[in-house]
C-alpha cells in the first residue's frame, strides 16, 4: 500500500473532490501559494475562481462560506484554530444555527479546515486545540483525524456532507507518513470514511485507551511499551467527535473494565470529559477502576520549550495513567 | 426613470402589507399572544419595499432583527410570517425561528439575523456564489446605522469590493441603535460616506420615498449585474415605535424628543407615495384606499391562519438540526 504524508492526504482529498464536483471551491489566507502545504497545486488545476486568497477578514469569509453554501456551493475554508476566535459570530450565530433556526429550509455544506499548530513554540496565540468548545455547540460536525488514511477519507466525506463540518487538522501530525489505500483498491473505488465510526487501532484486554488526534500516536507508543510489561491496551480513535461512536467505546470498556482518555485539548470540559461522562453514565457497571483523563493542563501554552512540553499528553503520561487504572 | 403603474401600485401594496402586519403584531403582542422580542418596522417601509421591488425572485436578501419588513417586501407570505411569530408549525421556520429569524429561501430570503452586522458576510457569500457560478443573480443586505459600526460590516464591504461581488449594501439608517443616536457612534456624517473607503459608490437617499429608494437600488443592481461590484445605499429613515416590543423601561420622549417623532411621522412613506400617485394622476384615491383595505384583509386572514395553525409537537424538537442526520448524543 502506498505511503502518504498527512498533509498530502489533505491535498489529495481536496484535489479529488474539486475535480469531482464543480461547486466545491476553497478560500483562505495565502492558499494560492499553499503556505501550509495542503493546497499545493490547486490554483494551477482549478483556477482563480475556485481557489481564493482572502483578506485577513475571518468574519467576512467564514460567513461568506455560509452564504455561498446556502445558494448551492460547497465551500472549503482553510484557517488555523486560533483565527476561529475572530470569526466566532459567523461560526456560531450563522453556520451552526442557521439550518435549525430556519426550520430546515437550507443545507449548509461547508467545511472549515482548522489546523491546530501546537507543540512547536508557537505560544499562546497560535496553539489552540479548540474542538471541545465546538462540541458544546449544537449544529456542527467535528472531525479530528489521526493518520493520513483517515484524514483523506474523512475529508472527502466532509466535503460531500450536507452540513457544516469542522476538520480539526492536528499540525503535530502533518509530517507523519501512513499507508493510504489507492482509490482502485477500496470498495466503491474511493476512500470515503463514514462519520461516527471509531477506529480500533490496537486490540487489547486490560485497559481501553481512547485517544484523540495528535494523542493517538502517543497512546499507540504507550500501548506498545506496556505490552512488554504484560499489559494489554486497546487503543480506540473516535475519529469524529460529533457524531461520537460511543458504542465502540462502551463495548471496549465492557471488555476491559478500565478507561484512559488522552486528549490534547485543555482538560476542563474537554472531549475527554465528555467521553468520561458518557462512560460514567452508561458504562459505570463495567468499570473496575476510576476513569483516567490525560488532557492538556489548564494553562495557556507557554513559549519556552522547557515549559510547553509539560502541558500536553505524552506517551509517559498515558502509560502512567494506564498503570494507575490497574493499581 | 419611468416606472409603470403596476410597479408603483405594488410599492404601495407592499408598504401597506408591512404597515398592517406590524400594527397587528403590536396589537396581539399587547394581548399576550406571543412573547420574546419583536421589532416593528413601521415608518421604515419605503426602504425595504423600494429596494425589494427592484429585485427578481432569484435575487437574494438578508436582513436583521427588525425583521418583518424585509421578507414581506420581497414577496414573502404574511400567513407564514405571522404563524412563525406565533410559534406554529406552519410558520416559515416551523416555529423554530420566531420574529427575528424569518426566512423564505423560495423567494430569495436568506434569513433575518438577530446579531447585528452578522448577515453582511452571509449576503456577501451569496454574491460570491453568483460570481463563481457565472450567474446573473445579485444579493442585497439590510442593516442599520448601529450595525454599520460592526467589524463584519467593514470586512464584508472590503471583501465585496476587492472581489467585485454583485451585492448592494442597504443601510436603513433609522438614526438610533436602541436609544443611542448614530451621531454619537458613527465617525462620518453619513453612513454612505463609508463607501469611499471601500472604493464603491455610496449614496444617501430619502428613505421615506419609496421611489427614490427604488431608483438608487436599481442603479446598484445594474452595476452589480454588469460585474462592476458592490454599492452602498443609505436610506435615511425613522422608526416610529420603540426599539422592540416588550421594552417597557424605555419611555417615549426619553432619548428622542416627541417633536422629532412627530416631525418624522409627518413624512410618512405611505402618505408620501399615495400623494404622489394621486397628484400625478397615476391612481385615484379610491384605488389607493382599495389597496389599503385589501392588505388589511390579507393580514386579518394571515392572523386567522396563524391562530389556527397547530403548535409543534414535542417530537419535532430535534428535527432540522442536520441535513445528514446524526444520533442525539
Amino acid at each position: 500500500m502506498p505511503e502518504t504524508v498527512f498533509v498530502n492526504a489533505i491535498n489529495e482529498a481536496l484535489q479529488e473532490e474539486m475535480k469531482r464536483d464543480e461547486s466545491v471551491f476553497i478560500m483562505g489566507e495565502d492558499i494560492k501559494r499553499s503556505i501550509y502545504g495542503a493546497t499545493m497545486g490547486l490554483l494551477e488545476e482549478f483556477g482563480e475562481k475556485r481557489v481564493l486568497d482572502t483578506p485577513l477578514s475571518e468574519n467576512a469569509f467564514f460567513g461568506a462560506a455560509v452564504g455561498a453554501a446556502a445558494v448551492g456551493m460547497r465551500p472549503v475554508v482553510e484557517t488555523l484554530t486560533s483565527f476561529m476566535w475572530v470569526a466566532m459570530d459567523q461560526l456560531v450565530s450563522q453556520a451552526a444555527k442557521m439550518r435549525y433556526m430556519f426550520g430546515g429550509q437550507v443545507n449548509l455544506p461547508v467545511v472549515y479546515r482548522a489546523t491546530m499548530y501546537y507543540g512547536g513554540g508557537s505560544a499562546a496565540h497560535h496553539s489552540d486545540r479548540s474542538y471541545p468548545m465546538f462540541m458544546n455547540m449544537p449544529g456542527l460536525k467535528i472531525v479530528a483525524p489521526s493518520n493520513p488514511a483517515d484524514m483523506k477519507g474523512l475529508m472527502k466525506t466532509a466535503i460531500r456532507d450536507n452540513d457544516v463540518v469542522i476538520m480539526f487538522e492536528d499540525g503535530t501530525l502533518f509530517g507523519n507518513r501512513g499507508e493510504v489505500p489507492a482509490n482502485e483498491d477500496v470498495p466503491g473505488g474511493e476512500l470515503l470514511i463514514p462519520f461516527g465510526q471509531a477506529n480500533t487501532l490496537r486490540e487489547g484486554s486490560d485497559v481501553t485507551a481512547v485517544a484523540i488526534a495528535g494523542s493517538v500516536p502517543h497512546a499507540l507508543s504507550a500501548a506498545e511499551e506496556l505490552e512488554a510489561d504484560g499489559i494489554s491496551v486497546e487503543v480506540i480513535d473516535p475519529r469524529t467527535l460529533v457524531p461520537l461512536d460511543k458504542a465502540t467505546i462502551l463495548a471496549s470498556v465492557e471488555k476491559t473494565g478500565r478507561l484512559v482518555i488522552a486528549d490534547p485539548a485543555h482538560k476542563v470540559c474537554s472531549a475527554a470529559s465528555e467521553i468520561a461522562s458518557i462512560v460514567a453514565e452508561e458504562g459505570f457497571w463495567s468499570l473496575q477502576a476510576p476513569i483516567a483523563k490525560v488532557a492538556s493542563e489548564q494553562v495557556h501554552i507557554p513559549y519556552s520549550p522547557a515549559l510547553e512540553k509539560l502541558v500536553y499528553p505524552t506517551k509517559e503520561k498515558i502509560a502512567d495513567a494506564v498503570k494507575r487504572t490497574l493499581e | 426613470m419611468a416606472i409603470d403603474k403596476d410597479l408603483l401600485m405594488l410599492m404601495l401594496r407592499r408598504m401597506w402589507t408591512i404597515r398592517h402586519f406590524e400594527e397587528t403584531v403590536i396589537d396581539i403582542y399587547a394581548k399576550g399572544e406571543f412573547g420574546g422580542a419583536a421589532h416593528p418596522y413601521i415608518g421604515e417601509e419605503a426602504v425595504a419595499v423600494g429596494a425589494c421591488v427592484a429585485m427578481q425572485d432569484t435575487d437574494y436578501i438578508a436582513g436583521n432583527h427588525r425583521s418583518h419588513g424585509h421578507p414581506l417586501a420581497k414577496g414573502g407570505d404574511p400567513k407564514r410570517a405571522m404563524a412563525e411569530l406565533l410559534g406554529r408549525v406552519d410558520g416559515y421556520c416551523k416555529g423554530k425561528g420566531g420574529s427575528m429569524h424569518l426566512a423564505d429561501f423560495s423567494v430569495g430570503i436568506l434569513g433575518e439575523s438577530g446579531i447585528l452586522g452578522s448577515s453582511l458576510p452571509v449576503a456577501t457569500g451569496a454574491a460570491l456564489a453568483s460570481k463563481i457560478k457565472g450567474e446573473d443573480f445579485i444579493s442585497a443586505v439590510f442593516f442599520g446605522d448601529g450595525a454599520s459600526n460592526q467589524g463584519a460590516c467593514h470586512e464584508s464591504m472590503n471583501l465585496a469590493s476587492v472581489w467585485k461581488l454583485p451585492i448592494i449594501f442597504i443601510c436603513e439608517n433609522n438614526q438610533y441603535a436602541v436609544t443611542t443616536s448614530y451621531r454619537d457612534t458613527v465617525a462620518v456624517e453619513h453612513v454612505s460616506d463609508r463607501a469611499s473607503a471601500y472604493n464603491m459608490p455610496g449614496v444617501l437617499v430619502d428613505g421615506q420615498d419609496v421611489v427614490a429608494m427604488y431608483e438608487a437600488v436599481s442603479v446598484g443592481i445594474e452595476r452589480a449585474r454588469a460585474g462592476e461590484g458592490p454599492s452602498l445605499v443609505e436610506g435615511l429613515t425613522y422608526r416610529y415605535e420603540e426599539h422592540s416590543l416588550g421594552l417597557g423601561r424605555i419611555r417615549r420622549g426619553e432619548y428622542r424628543p416627541e417633536e422629532e417623532i412627530e416631525t418624522w411621522r409627518q413624512r410618512d412613506p405611505i402618505v408620501i407615495h399615495e400623494k404622489r400617485l394621486v397628484e400625478q394622476g397615476i391612481a385615484t384615491q379610491e384605488e389607493c384606499d382599495a389597496v389599503r383595505d385589501e392588505e388589511a384583509k390579507e393580514i386579518e386572514e394571515a392572523l386567522e391562519f396563524a391562530r389556527n395553525s397547530p403548535f409543534p409537537e414535542p417530537g419535532d424538537l430535534f428535527d432540522d438540526m442536520f441535513a445528514d442526520a446524526i444520533p442525539q448524543p
